[in-house]
This record gives C-alpha cells, structure tokens and sequence, in this order.
C-alpha cells in the first residue's frame, strides 16, 4: 500500500509541472487559429475562398 | 497494482486533456462586439486598402500608407476610421489575452494577428515588412 501511494506521489509530482507548463507558455498553434477565424469573421472571407464576399474594392463606397 | 495503474491511466488522461484544450477563449461579449464593430467598419475601409491609402502594419495595426491616394476633402475621415480601427483592434489583443487568464500575452496575440492579417490580404493592399518598409502584396 505504501508502495502505491509513492508511486503515486512521484506521478504526481512528474506530471503536474507539465500540466503548469503546458498552461505557461504561449500557444501559438492556437492563437494562429484563433486569429484566423476573427479575421475571417471582420474582412468576411468565407471557407475555400481567399476573398471577402462583396468588392467594394472595385467601386466607391456609396455616398462619396 | 491494479489501482496503480488506474491512477497512472487516469493521469495520462489530465495530461492529454490538459494538451488538448488548448484552443483559445474567443467567446467573449467584449470579442464579440469588437469584431461587429470592426467588420461593420471593413466596409469603409476595404476600398482604401485597395487604392493603398491605408495599410497593415507590421504591428497589428493599420495606418495611412499613401495619403494622395483619398481626396483632400475625404482625408480626415479616413484618418478617424484608421484611429477608431486601430482602437478596437488594441483593444481586441487586450481583451483576448485577458479572457484567457494571461495579460501578458498581449503582444504575443499582437504578433500573430500582424502575421495573419498580412497572410490573409488580397492581393494588392500594402503591407509593412519586418523592418517597417511598405510592400505591395
């Protein structure tokens, strides 16, 4: 019984740092991704296509 | 044993969750209105990053690029949406590394934005390069 309970410690005391570290550093993967679906939200890109849905890019904005 | 190696299972487990969530907290009501704000604004904006007016900073952020590029009369407005733009994507790297329990990430979330805006552009609009110099896409 003692046995278990210091091989659990020891699991413990490996695996929780990494938890901790994991919680640390910067996510870049997942910050690429969340960067990816504001933009494509904000300049209305849609799936499968690099472009916004309207061009306004070829005319004027109204009014002006 | 048999409960030993439940227990090293069940931390394997933790860990692997713990890896796996790591997609970023987004879902936020100030995100949310950030983003309506800045893609109601897209629409006035678009067209001047087309002429190359305006363009995206290697910060981030966007700025004048080429002022003869928009009328006399219509310069000052498109100076206030470049600043109110830039207000609200500040704003929108703040709040996204505060929703996620880290401020400090801030220029980090900054940084890859700058990237991601650049690699998502249409070709044409201006864009600064890692030294600050405009590009052309």
């Amino acid at each position: 019984m003692k046995r278990i309970f210091y091989a659990g410690l020891l699991t413990a005391i490996v695996v929780l740092p990494a938890c901790v570290t994991i919680n640390i550093y910067f996510p870049a993967a997942a910050a690429e991704k969340a960067a990816d679906k504001i933009i494509d939200e904000v300049w209305q890109i849609k799936k499968g296509e690099q472009k916004p849905v309207d061009q306004p890019a070829d005319q004027p904005a109204q009014g002006k | 044993m048999k409960k030993l190696l439940f227990a090293f299972l069940a931390l394997i487990l933790t860990t692997s969750v713990f890896a796996a969530g790591a997609d970023l907290e987004i879902n936020t009501p100030a995100i949310a209105s950030l983003k309506a704000s800045m893609q109601a604004r897209h629409g006035q904006l678009a067209s001047h990053y087309a002429s190359g007016a305006v363009g995206l900073t290697r910060d981030g952020l966007v700025a004048m690029h080429d002022a003869n590029a928009v009328p006399l009369a219509q310069r000052q407005g498109v100076n206030g949406l470049v600043s109110a733009e830039n207000g609200d994507r500040n704003a929108l790297y703040r709040e996204i590394a505060v929703a996620n329990g880290h401020p400090e990430w801030e220029s980090e979330v900054r940084n890859t934005f700058a990237q991601r805006w650049v690699q998502k552009a249409q070709g044409g609009w201006w864009y600064q390069d890692a030294g600050g110099g405009w590009v052309k896409k």
